[in-house]
């Protein structure tokens, strides 16, 4: 886990919960210092380039696998919702896995014509320990009008 | 700017104080592009229409470029937490994105106090109801589960294993 990233996530929201300012608060509470538990699904987004990538490094790769797999060029992004477990600590070295949970069969909405998924994304710690679990709902699509909201093209 | 300071006094909400229906403070907050390529940048997330006008406007055929999820999730995690206090504990955030929020856009945040419980563990617990409102326009709702103290005493980190039930 990297530090920096805290406090980018909380500047960029002007979050000033002192459990993440005060030292001696945080030890006090959670024994030591935390991540914000919103953090959570940065902990499986890679950086944008690394040595030895040939392109872009993409987080949720399940998802991009399916829009490739039924040929829907564009997504969104519905419904998320968020547990969390063991609080995240600065240096924690976190794992995750994503889990294909269903795919619907095709559906046609005001975006388009495709389909609905639902990716879990499980997040462990060096202990072992559960930290959290994402559940995201997506739908691929291929588009039939020209303006969209939301999380569109993901 | 927020018209709430963030400054993070170091009040706090008990389960004794908690009542159905309870309104959490308004939180409104003006969103520039930068807000946007902040939230986006700090969560790693570089799909271009976070950042690029061109991008969402063209291809993605959107307003604007507009706030990413993992961002807003964590504007949902402050609005809670503002009013919890540090000792305050997300165990759960569902929420559902039904319009962008763009550039130019003010935010408001409004929540209640939808359920309150004690658990077999002893841990208290509030269901809130918020939503993220732009003028007309409801762009966000979420429902959460957030864990807060039974009394002064109490302090739901220090929960762990069966203890902890999100």
């Amino acid at each position: 886990m990297e530090t920096s990233y805290s406090f980018n996530t909380l500047a960029a929201t002007e979050n000033g919960n002192p459990l993440y300012w005060d030292a001696d608060l945080a030890d006090q509470l959670t024994g030591g210092p935390t991540m914000p538990a919103s953090t959570l699904s940065l902990w499986m987004r890679p950086h944008r380039w690394e040595p030895g990538a040939t392109q872009e490094q993409l987080a949720l790769r399940v998802h991009f696998d399916l829009k490739e797999l039924f040929g829907l060029p564009e997504a969104i992004m519905s419904d998320n919702t968020l547990v969390f477990y063991e609080p995240v600590r600065p240096g924690d070295v976190i794992s995750h896995h994503q889990v294909l949970r269903s795919v619907s069969e095709v559906k046609t909405t005001k975006l388009g014509r495709g389909r609905f998924w639902v990716i879990d994304v499980e997040y462990h710690n060096q202990n072992g320990d559960l930290v959290g679990v994402e559940s995201y709902t997506g739908f691929g699509y291929q588009r039939i009008s020209s303006r969209t909201t939301g999380e569109a093209t993901r | 700017m927020s018209s709430a300071d963030g400054a993070g006094t170091a009040h706090q909400v008990t389960l004794e104080q908690a009542s159905l229906g309870t309104a959490l403070p308004t939180l409104c907050h003006e969103v520039s592009a930068t807000t946007v390529v902040l939230g986006a940048l700090a969560s790693r997330d570089w799909r271009p229409m976070h950042h690029d006008y061109k991008f969402a406007t063209e291809r993605n055929g959107t307003a604007d470029i507009f706030l990413n999820t993992p961002n807003l999730a964590a504007w949902l995690e402050r609005y809670i937490t503002d009013w919890t206090g540090p000792r305050g504990r997300i165990g759960r955030m569902t929420f559902r994105i039904r319009d962008s929020v763009y550039p130019g856009d003010t935010m408001v945040f409004d929540g209640t106090v939808s359920s309150i419980e004690t658990d077999e563990a002893g841990c208290g617990w509030v269901g809130l109801d918020v939503s993220v409102s732009v003028g007309e326009r409801l762009c966000c709702t979420c429902s959460a589960r957030v864990a807060i103290p039974t009394d002064c005493a109490d302090n739901p980190w220090a929960r762990r294993g069966d203890d902890w039930r999100p």
